[in-house]
């Protein structure tokens, strides 16, 4: 049947900024749906706050809104474009729970607006876990014994009810948040509460826990004539207890008959239609006892999710694509499998392959914290493989993860571990078990005690074991014989740890592989097995004897991804690849996309004119520059990742395109750049490297505190702080320092109070484009992606931009970059320091790029493939107002860590809020980083002593803001000294009440405090963490604090009015003519 | 470190080799006997169920090649037994799991494979072997896992026999009248399907599955089962209130009696044809088959139902179709096949007569059209 007449202008939620449990494949959701409805010839109005996305890129949409996914936000668009109806399904839990908002208050009715993909009921049915359960017991499906506990006073029978170990589950959360599993009574009472805190409606479901049965995910589709089909099969390797987005998993499942998966499918069709899924995608969650085959349904999810995207790249069934469709009315036989591009969506996948994704953590970003795994989950990012066995996959996957180690060897501090403390390694889940798995089979212990420990299936820890065997056999019989070499690939053993295993090096092993014809062929993705043929080029690597590499027709140009989403290197380094992929277009070359993450843009099949899902390990991108004959390669898109291919690609003879290895490694090393700025007379904060503790004391004495310091050899601010007494140097260097020569630490002048810049510029050798100067509102010592910043700048004078410029200008040609650089600067008193030169694309690019309409990130792609900016007519950015970026923080998943920021970045994603003025800008990005400015009520205010002298100021403006000031001792006595009112009140260490007490009873509304230099001040630690718990408004500097200050005056005027970046640009235009 | 843990490649494989009749020879290793088979190569692109595809004898004369890259790794059981034996002449797949590991198995599979001297190939690039059917065809070949080195390839290639023109049933029939019992599996948790005795429903066995009399069963008839050379007469003795023609190997063009006895029984009391027994159908009722070019083998295979235009994903293992073209008036196509629009379905409302040509019983595969049975059940009762 034709797609429904009555959607004619839709608006599609996006999920916003990146957090852990919702991260970038809510781009590659949405950025898929909402093509596919403009090919429908339907107008499309995208709302997404985060500006590091694709989704957001203004011609990908009729009007797209960078601005808060809330409901009165998204309740003003909807009047504003009069759309007809509303898709919240691909926008994750952020998009559902606005949808409900807005049904439930009335909005959609009122304004006429349906809802497309999912019913309100469906949405209550399938997120409300209580509801949910009713559901399936009428539909006959077992669920766990559960009650749902609205109130302390219900907790008691709750737990009589279902017993222990329990599990408890507040509903309507992302990820998790605040689930936790309980042993015994004692901890029962003490994690209910916090539980019930968690949950926006206060509700916790009380659940028998099955931790240790397995854990089965399936991805279904259905449309409205009530066809279902599974796209795919999801085996979780880590048992029920958990969380799916914390386990390694693999498609399809592997442990189960026809009969038990077929139960499961059924069950999933049911959960289908019991909930209410008229149309569109879901995921449907399922333990099953090991021992007896006993089942249960744990959850789904009425929406595409982590898990769809997975299914999506893992089978090449392109799920949110077909959502959408679906949405608009069509059923699944009338749209065809792009893939196959004959037969129809109406089929089930099969795979020839096996897929392993594992989840890429960052718990080295939040020292002391406990990094067991359980129900809430605490990955930030994930890798998939494709391999033609299951331990082929994983060893790829293994390779795609850049954990730094070498396959399946144990890494040092599992090595270091005794028999007893590997056995808790391997009991207790954690980011490392996958090789304390293989050291304990190393040392020799059996398949069943080690999967007796870990509850993965035996069948998986054999084939580690195999790997583990045959790493002994490699090592023995060396790669003298061809027959082990092949049999060693084909297992998926990298060269590197092919050198390893054989005392030689990854390049001796890629030579003895070419000499005996050992070489990497392509297999396509194709969902059916082979059974049809495929028009797509999505590819794999493996060593069979058959190629499906396509004819090409014009050069190709590889470019590489940036691999897992890690905090550093974000989803912002895709939304960069993908543009420069229509760079490459541009420029007349066929585009060839190398990433490893199942949860990107740059991974969806069409994105590129080929995909190889392959690992971004020197051997297997040699491999595919090498198959595709490619003109060169693009490392500059990336972030870190590529960049450090450049070297081993170049020395292999490889091209690459744009800025040239010499020149990055000129940016790069230490000590040739402080050459270069020596040599333009540029500034840069005095420096050390030193390789002592001894040495360090004498630098820093003459450096004079406080100093910066950090082990050369990290990246990402790694390790990276502040000191300010020697005393601090000593226990420093004991916990972050392995001295070694070759691996000397920085030790830095820390510039305090200086503003930080970040500047983004475009060379092409000759002439520079300035794309923008970002003014961070937190002082340099807050990582630059941890701060706050804005464009145009609003404090700085004149001339320190202009010089600003001028360096940005001087360091890309003398530096010799072709492509983009960003620059990271501190002005202290007037003086510019260099902080640091990234050769390539950063964080900050697809920001400047919608603040000023102009896809840099596209024309670096250009300008790498030879052309000049003045062919390209480009100039230097000119901001269309006034846009702020703001980033969100992970810390409510790390319970008991300070959230003080510093050096070190933490944060996950960022939001862009554009106005024309600071405050609303200011506004409308805290909004939609969930940071809930306070109208009226008290400020707690306490600072450092280094902020005392600008807190006065701060103080008056608040309170003609009408807010009652609270402080503490020193903070109270400065502002009282200058005639302000405060109430003072105890820190934690002061006795009781304190300020932690005030909170708790809600008689603070706003908390600005900035923490002391020295580390982990306690009482700064218990206020920070007092105002997490409590969701209280948190401002971390006094800069930020006046930033919220005019935030706050302007939502005085209601909610800043959203406006498209379309219009913005509209409006540009508009101004530039008439000013001609 | 246990032995045996080494991956089987590293452990000097025994060499194995699949001749095809047009002269390619495919190499991987080989496992379980050391034996030669013979017979028409065809794939399965199922994810699950291998144990029930080797067991079912549509496969007799067939070497079967599976596309998922595992196999073996929840071992084989009872339950999953389509039939008492193993019929494919040979097994091919990318891996082979020797133990397995699942609350069911009883058993491995290679040990299986051996004991009924079926020869197993692993470590195939089975994919390439895929793409190569798909463009030429079902082919006979010979799978040769033995280490005697000097046999000759074309020859066996050569002397490989296809199904075309080979009425199969005989060999994988029963020869006896036997009653059926036993119900569908029933999963942990869930209670047992009453199984009453309604209708009498005879299955005329081409090679039917067990899966097929379970499902009748459990959908409360009196099941008995018939040989194909059964003459009309001793089924009518049976008093039935209706006949089922099972699925079986071979080519249906070739199957004697049979499509004669339907004819004969055609309005008679309900008939429902599956699989081969659908082909048969269509010969009783004046209508030609022929051969597709490569089958259709798999549990993914959308089927629309012309009349209300539901669509089911189905299970399929059939290397005939019958031609829309050549049925009479008085039948027509009910069902379709999405990807390339061959017949599913037919029916003959005078003549009281159905086919199906995919597999409702499923097993391996999707229960999209498990409904099928109880329908016909009731279309016995109702004597409809
Ligand atoms: N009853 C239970 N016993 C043990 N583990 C459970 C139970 N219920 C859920 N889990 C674990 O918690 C994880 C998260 O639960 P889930 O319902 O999927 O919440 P979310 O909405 O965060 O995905 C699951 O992936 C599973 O591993
Ligand atoms: N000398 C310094 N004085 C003050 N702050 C500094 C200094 N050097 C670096 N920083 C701060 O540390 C952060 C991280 O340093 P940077 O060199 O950019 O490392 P990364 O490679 O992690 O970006 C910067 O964003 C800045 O805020
Ligand atoms: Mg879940
Ligand atoms: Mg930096």
């Amino acid at each position: 049947m034709p797609r429904r007449a009555d959607a004619a202008n839709v608006c599609v939620l996006g999920a916003g900024p990146i957090r852990i449990g919702q991260a970038c494949e809510f781009d590659y959701s949405g950025t898929q749906g909402v093509q596919a409805l403009r090919e429908e010839g339907l107008r499309v109005v995208l709302v997404n706050s985060n500006p590091a996305t694709i989704m957001t890129d203004p011609e990908r949409a009729d009007a797209t809104y960078v601005e808060p996914v809330t409901a009165a936000v998204v309740a003003e668009i909807l009047a504003k474009e009069r759309c007809d109806s509303l898709l919240p399904t691909l926008g994750g839990q952020t998009a559902l729970n606005v949808a409900v908002e807005l049904a439930d208050s009335g909005v959609l009715e009122r304004l006429g607006v349906r809802l497309l993909g999912a019913g309100v009921e469906a949405i209550r049915t399938a997120e409300d876990r209580e509801r949910f359960r009713e559901a399936m017991r009428r539909a006959g499906l077992p669920v766990l014994p559960s009650v749902t506990v609205s109130s302390l006073a219900r907790a008691d029978e709750a737990a009589e009810v279902v017993g222990f170990p329990a599990i408890l589950r507040p509903s309507f959360t992302l990820g998790g948040t605040g689930a936790a599993m309980v042993y015994n009574r004692e901890e029962y009472g003490r994690a209910i509460r916090s539980a019930l805190a968690a949950s926006p409606v206060g509700e916790v479901l009380v659940e028998r826990s099955v931790e240790g049965w397995k854990e089965f995910e399936l991805e279904v589709m259905r449309d409205w004539a009530d066809t279902v089909v599974v796209v795919c099969s999801i085996e979780n390797l880590d048992a029920m207890g958990v969380h799916t987005g914390d386990s390694i998993t693999v498609a399809p499942a592997l442990t189960l008959t026809d009969k038990e998966y077929q139960l499961l499918r059924d069950g999933a069709a049911t959960c289908l239609r019991t909930v209410g899924v008229e149309t569109g995608g879901a995921n449907v969650q399922f333990a099953v006892n090991p021992e007896t085959g006993e089942w249960a349904v744990i959850e789904m999810n009425p929406r595409v999710s982590r898990s769809s995207a997975l299914a999506s790249k893992a089978t090449g069934f392109p799920i949110a694509r077909i959502a959408a469709k679906l949405a608009l009315g069509y059923r699944l036989d009338e749209i065809t499998n792009a893939i196959t591009g004959s037969t129809p969506a109406s089929f089930e996948p099969a795979l020839d392959y096996v897929v392993v994704k594992i989840p890429r953590f960052a718990f080295e970003k939040f020292p002391g914290v406990d990094d067991t795994l359980g129900t809430s989950m605490k990955a930030v990012g994930e890798v998939m493989a494709i391999g033609a066995t299951f331990e082929e996959a994983l060893q790829k996957a293994v390779r795609s993860l850049e954990a730094g180690g070498v396959g399946l060897l144990a890494p040092p501090a599992v090595a270091a571990l005794d028999d007893e403390a590997l056995a808790a390694r391997l009991r207790i889940p954690n980011r490392d078990r996958l090789w304390v798995a293989a050291e304990a089979l190393r040392r020799g212990w059996t398949i069943e005690r080690v999967s007796a420990l870990s509850r993965w299936d035996p069948w998986f820890v054999r084939r580690i074991a195999g790997l583990v065997a045959a790493e002994a056999a490699i090592a023995a019989r060396g790669l003298g014989d061809a027959g082990t070499l092949a049999a060693a690939k084909r297992l998926g053993f990298g060269d590197r740890c092919l050198g390893s295993l054989t005392a030689a090096d990854a390049g001796q092993v890629r030579e003895r592989r070419a000499r005996v014809g050992i070489t990497r062929r392509y297999r396509k993705v194709d969902t059916c097995a082979g059974e049809f043929a495929a028009a797509t080029p999505y590819l794999y690597g493996g060593f069979g004897t058959l190629d499906e590499t396509p004819r090409r027709q014009r050069p190709a140009v590889v470019i590489l991804g940036s691999g897992p989403i890690r905090i550093g290197q974000g989803i912002e380094f895709d939304a960069c690849c993908v543009q420069a992929i229509a760079g490459l277009r541009a420029a007349g070359r066929e585009a060839v996309m190398v990433n490893c993450n199942p949860e990107t843009v740059s991974t969806d099949w069409d994105a590129a004119d080929r995909l190889y899902f392959e690992p971004l390990s020197l051997e297997e991108v040699l491999d595919v520059v090498a198959h595709e004959e490619a003109e060169g390669v693009l490392v500059q898109f990336g972030g870190q990742t590529p960049l450090k291919l450049a070297r081993g690609l170049a020395a292999a003879g490889v091209p690459i395109l744009g800025t040239s290895p010499d020149a990055i490694d000129l940016a790069e090393d230490r000590r040739r750049f402080a050459a270069v700025l020596d040599r333009l007379g540029l500034r840069q904060p005095p420096n050390a490297a030193v390789t002592s503790l001894a040495d360090a004391r004498a630098a820093a004495g003459t450096l004079g505190y406080p100093v910066l310091i950090r082990p050369s050899y990290v990246l990402g601010g790694r390790g990276m702080e502040v000191i300010y007494r020697e005393g601090e140097l000593a226990a420093y260097w004991e916990r972050e320092v392995v001295a070694a020569p070759e691996h000397p630490v920085l030790i830095d002048r820390f510039l305090e109070r200086a503003i930080e810049i970040d500047v983004d510029a475009l060379a092409d050798g000759r002439d520079v484009a300035i794309c923008g100067v970002l003014e961070h509102i937190e002082e340099a010592g807050i990582h630059s992606g941890d701060s706050s910043c804005v464009v145009p700048s609003v404090s700085l004078p004149l001339e320190t931009t202009a010089e600003v410029r001028r360096i940005a200008r001087l360091l890309a040609r003398e530096l010799g970059v072709v492509g983009l650089l960003n620059l990271q600067l501190a002005v202290r008193d007037g003086a510019v320091y260099v902080l640091e030169a990234n050769p390539r694309a950063s964080r900050t690019v697809p920001f400047i790029s919608k603040a000023t309409g102009v896809p840099w990130a596209a024309l670096a792609a250009q300008v790498a493939c030879g052309a000049r900016l003045a062919e390209l007519g480009v100039a230097d950015g000119v901001p269309l107002g006034v846009a702020v970026k703001m980033p969100v923080f992970p810390f409510d998943r790390f319970p008991g860590v300070d959230p003080v920021l510093g050096p070190e970045m933490r944060s996950t994603g960022e939001v862009m809020g554009m106005a024309e003025s600071f405050g609303e800008s200011y506004a409308k990005a805290a909004l939609g980083a969930g940071l809930a400015l306070p109208l009226s009520g008290a400020v707690f205010l306490s600072v450092a002593d280094a902020d005392k002298p600008r807190v006065t100021a701060l103080a008056a403006r608040l309170g003609e803001l009408g807010f009652r000031l609270i402080a503490t001792q020193g903070t109270a006595a400065v502002i009282e000294r200058d005639g302000i009112a405060t109430r003072r009140v105890n820190k934690v260490s002061e006795g009781r009440p304190n300020v932690v007490d005030l909170m708790v009873n809600g008689e603070i509304q706003l908390v600005v405090n900035t923490a002391t230099g020295s580390r982990a001040h306690k009482d700064g630690a218990a206020i920070r963490r007092g105002a997490l718990e409590h969701r209280i408004p948190y401002v971390a500097t006094v800069a930020g604090a006046f930033a919220a200050a005019e935030a706050i005056a302007a939502l005085r005027g209601g909610i800043p009015e959203p406006r498209s970046l379309q219009a913005w640009r509209a409006a540009a235009r508009r101004g530039a003519g008439s000013r001609r | 470190m246990e032995n045996g843990l080494l991956p089987p490649l590293l452990a000097q494989p025994r060499p194995a080799r699949l001749a095809l009749a047009d002269g390619s020879v495919w190499a991987g290793f080989a496992a379980g006997p050391a034996a030669v088979g013979e017979g028409e190569v065809v794939f399965n692109t199922s994810m699950f169920g291998y144990q029930e595809m080797l067991s079912d004898p549509s496969y007799a004369g067939q070497i079967l090649v599976l596309t998922a890259a595992h196999v073996g790794n929840v071992g084989v059981n009872l339950d999953d037994e389509e039939s008492g034996r193993i019929w494919a002449r040979g097994l091919i797949v990318p891996d082979l799991s020797l133990v397995p590991s699942n609350w069911r198995s009883a058993g491995g599979l290679l040990d299986l494979l051996a004991r009924e001297g079926v020869p197993v190939g692993w470590g195939f690039d089975t994919r390439a072997l895929v793409l190569h059917l798909r463009s030429s065809g079902a082919l006979p070949g010979a799978l040769v896992c033995d280490p005697a080195a000097d046999v000759d390839l074309a020859a066996l290639a050569a002397a490989a026999r296809g199904t075309d023109g080979c009425d199969l049933t005989g060999e994988v029939a029963r020869r006896r009248i036997e009653p059926w019992e036993s119900p569908p599996w029933c999963p942990p948790g869930s209670a047992p399907r009453a199984t009453g005795h309604g209708p009498r429903i005879l299955v005329i066995d081409c090679g039917t599955k067990h899966s097929i009399l379970r499902q009748l069963r459990g959908a409360g008839a009196d099941v008995v089962v018939v040989p194909p050379t059964a003459p009309v007469a001793e089924l009518l003795a049976l008093a039935p209130a209706g006949v089922v023609v099972s699925n079986g190997p071979g080519d249906p063009a070739a199957v004697g009696v049979v499509p004669e006895t339907m004819r004969e029984l055609l309005g008679k009391l309900p008939l429902l044809g599956i699989c081969l027994g659908h082909q048969l159908l269509g010969l009783a009722l004046g209508g030609r088959t022929y051969k597709l070019r490569f089958g259709h083998h798999g549990a993914n295979h959308p089927v629309r139902d012309e009349a209300t235009g539901a669509v089911w994903i189905t299970s399929q293992n059939h290397n005939y179709a019958v031609d829309a073209a050549s049925l009479p008036g008085r039948a027509r196509v009910s069902m379709t096949n999405l990807t390339d629009g061959s017949v599913e379905g037919l029916v003959a409302e005078d003549q009281r007569a159905e086919g199906i040509q995919f597999h409702p019983e499923a097993s391996p595969g999707p229960h999209d059209a498990a409904g099928v049975f109880a329908r016909f059940v009731q279309r016995c009762r109702g004597g409809a």
